[in-house]
């Protein structure tokens, strides 16, 4: 097994589009690292560069000890899962397998050997004579899989593999997938656009954006600690709602003004984001996670900060209500990771805000309610920067 | 309460089955619409007939022949199959028989067939999915000498053959391409077979060829393919749709040619085709008139077995790469 670095990796197309800018990555030996990001934000062509797919405009690469800039793809011990599969069509499952064994020229008793045992691992023994055709998506998902993992690479290089997959079958296979990249130990780097997928599979998520790397860290991590507004905004279904408050740090309770309405900030709140007393006085982002919100009649004084909102729409999931709400308040002027298409309500000012309430909740469409914040949990940005302000 | 009889349900086919309760714009729409059809079929008896003609009169005593019109044999039903006898192993005039014909056309359909889709599947997998500079230019060029008009290529191609090419430069003189002394060798049908089949050859493959999924070639690379072990293993199974079509297409343009082997051939009895021998049935004295019919029949019964027995094969090939199976 090896570890992948990417030193400030760029790639820039015949066309001038700067595709990826200054990645750094550093990969362990056996980690799962799942590089995630909107479409077109350099995630693909990252993973295609690791594989040799695409040429790497300046940067290292480096995998186990060694320099692979120039390497060929099948030198760089490598294996790549693709998200239409590419299996060959007139193979049988056992030849699509096989085939790099076979381009290598191992003997055939080894060949027959590792294909029996890699289908075994699958589940796929029973269709070995079968052709790419014959096979449900699922089917041919684990084919793609079994021609990975025959060929026991150091790396194994995935690009959205379970998107073709429906629903059911996707969580499936994550499990498997998962369950699989743990038995084998083999180091992985997956591209995923679907952030439940990245936050579920990976040891380690690199978030993308523009070309940029946004953050990486551990997915509960990034969810508690995003750098900046796109990383907020991207984690998290439903996602993180963004009002503009003023910073009121001098007098004897330091607050931050909402609208109509006033937070006050503990003094945990204020030890744990020192960086906050640099903006007493100014318009701060403030991210309020949809699970920090409560029905206050719920909630029973636990926080003690409230809003008043008018609830615009119920869906009741069973296991929690998400009620969508207008706050009176700004809206902050950033461009932020995805637009929720069920949040584009139209009509009146103030900002749309999302909450996940205890189903017990009595919250009704058309009527007022309070919810009380968990302040404890909010999250603060630079309107200017976007990035977050902690230190 | 008696349950209430259903009203009676207007049938719907029975009244269209009765042309007469027909509404008028219904009718005209449907005879209007068989009307191609109809003059699809008018066409196809139309190119049929002289078909049929050949193959009556082909199988008539020669009295028959020339005494009448071949739909006589309704009133005259005398068959021989004498014409196909003499035309295959006993031709007048000492000229070659049809049974050795038929295998020269053979010889030179068969290699003018191969030799232009293997080095057109190699060149379209090149312009199709090789990286190198100049390929669209070269694409370009290759489809622009499928305007070049065949016969004005005749002449040069003889003085190739038997003259070689040579350049002299400041009394120096080099060799362009050597003197083979290839007129009248099947080689030099060959070779112009596959010149000017070529260009279409890749035509046809490119597009087929570009058109295979681009990860199915990235997986092969991975799994360390070469460009030739990719060219062998993968694109070539997988074209094999159009590979047939253009091998038929090819097949037949070489088995019916009669230009390319007049010319290169013709001084060589012992290796000319049907098409060439064709016509040498005749003799200057008017021998073996007779005999036209049922030689002509031989020619065509290799396109026909062909086209017959491959037909879905045109279709598909033609339609390759447009619709993704």
């Amino acid at each position: 097994m090896a570890d992948v670095k990417l030193e400030n990796v760029n790639k820039v197309y015949e066309n001038g589009f700067h595709a990826v800018h200054d990645l750094d990555l550093d990969i362990t030996d056996g980690e799962f690292v799942v590089l995630v990001g909107p479409s077109g934000c350099g995630k693909s062509t990252a993973l295609r560069m690791v594989a040799g797919l695409e040429s790497i405009t300046d940067g290292k690469l480096i995998i186990g000890d060694r320099v692979v800039n120039d390497v060929h793809p099948k030198d760089r011990d490598i294996a790549f899962v693709f998200q239409n599969y590419a299996l060959y069509p007139h193979m049988t499952v056992r030849q699509n397998i096989g085939f790099a064994l076979k381009l290598r020229k191992e003997s055939k008793s080894e060949i027959d050997r590792r294909v029996e045992e890699a289908a075994r691992l699958l589940e796929l023994t029973e269709w070995l004579d079968r052709k790419p055709g014959q096979l449900s998506g699922g089917q041919r998902q684990r084919v793609a899989m079994g021609r990975a993992i025959v060929r026991r690479p150091q790396v194994f290089l995935m690009d959205e593999p379970l998107s073709n997959l429906d629903a059911k079958l996707r969580v499936q296979m994550r499990a498997e997938v998962n369950r699989l990249q743990h038995d084998l130990g083999v180091t992985t780097l997956y591209v995923t656009h679907d952030q439940i997928e990245a936050m579920t599979m990976g040891d380690r998520v690199a978030v993308m954006d523009k070309g940029w790397l946004q953050q990486v860290d551990t997915p509960q991590n990034l969810y508690d600690h995003p750098d900046n507004l796109f990383v907020a905004t991207f984690i998290g279904s439903p996602q993180m709602n963004l009002v503009l408050g003023t910073l009121d740090l001098g007098g004897a309770e330091p607050h931050v003004v909402v609208g109509a309405h006033r937070f006050d900030l503990t003094p945990a709140v204020l030890a744990e984001r020192p960086g906050l007393r640099g903006f007493d006085g100014a318009d701060v982002v403030i991210g309020i996670r949809p699970e920090s919100l409560e029905d206050a009649a719920i909630d029973a004084g636990r926080h003690p900060s409230t809003i008043d909102v008018m609830v615009e729409l119920r869906e009741g999931l069973g296991s929690e209500v998400v009620a969508h709400a207008r706050l009176d308040a700004r809206t902050p002027k950033v461009e932020t990771a995805q637009k929720d298409p069920d949040a584009s309500f139209t009509g009146g000012g103030g900002v749309e805000v999302v909450a996940r309430l205890d189903p017990r909740t009595n919250v009704r469409m058309g009527n007022l309610a309070t919810l009380s914040v968990d302040v404890e949990r909010l999250h603060f940005f630079d309107q200017a920067t976007g990035l977050a302000i902690r230190t | 309460m008696a349950i209430a009889a259903p009203p009676p349900a207007v049938d719907v086919d029975a009244r269209a089955a009765h042309p007469a309760n027909e509404p008028v714009g219904a009718r005209t729409h449907r005879v209007l619409g068989s009307l191609p059809t109809a003059v699809l079929w008018a066409i196809v008896l139309i190119w049929t007939i002289p078909t049929i003609g050949l193959l009556v009169t082909s199988v008539r005593p020669e009295a028959d022949q020339f005494g009448a019109g071949w739909w006589t044999i309704v009133t005259n039903p005398s068959l021989t199959a004498e014409h196909y006898g003499n035309a295959l192993f006993d031709p007048p005039g000492g000229s070659l028989p049809f049974s050795d014909a038929f295998l020269n056309s053979f010889a030179i359909a068969i290699p003018g067939t191969l030799v232009p889709i293997a080095i057109a599947a190699a060149a379209a997998y090149a312009l199709a999915w090789m990286d190198f500079k100049g390929r669209h230019w070269l694409f370009i060029g290759v489809l622009a000498m499928m305007a070049v008009p065949l016969q004005m290529a005749l002449v040069p191609l003889q003085q190739l053959y038997t003259g070689g090419a040579h350049l002299t430069i400041a009394g120096t003189t080099f060799i362009v391409f050597p003197d083979l002394d290839l007129n009248n060798k099947p080689v030099a049908v060959w070779l112009a077979h596959t010149a000017f089949g070529l260009p279409l050859a890749i035509y046809l493959l490119h597009n087929y060829i570009s058109g295979l999924p681009r990860d199915v070639f990235e997986a092969a690379r991975i799994d360390g393919a070469g460009h030739f072990g990719i060219f062998w293993r993968i694109v070539l199974p997988l074209a094999k749709p159009a590979l047939a079509a253009f091998a038929i297409f090819q097949f037949l343009w070489v088995w019916n040619d009669y230009l390319l082997a007049l010319v290169f051939l013709s001084q060589n009895q012992d290796a000319s085709p049907l098409t060439i021998q064709l016509v040498n049935l005749v003799t200057s004295r008017g021998q073996g008139t007779e005999l036209l019919p049922a030689a002509a029949f031989i020619s065509i019964v290799v396109p026909l077995i062909i086209f017959f027995s491959l037909q879905r094969y045109f279709v598909r090939g033609l339609l390759a790469g447009s619709v993704k199976g």
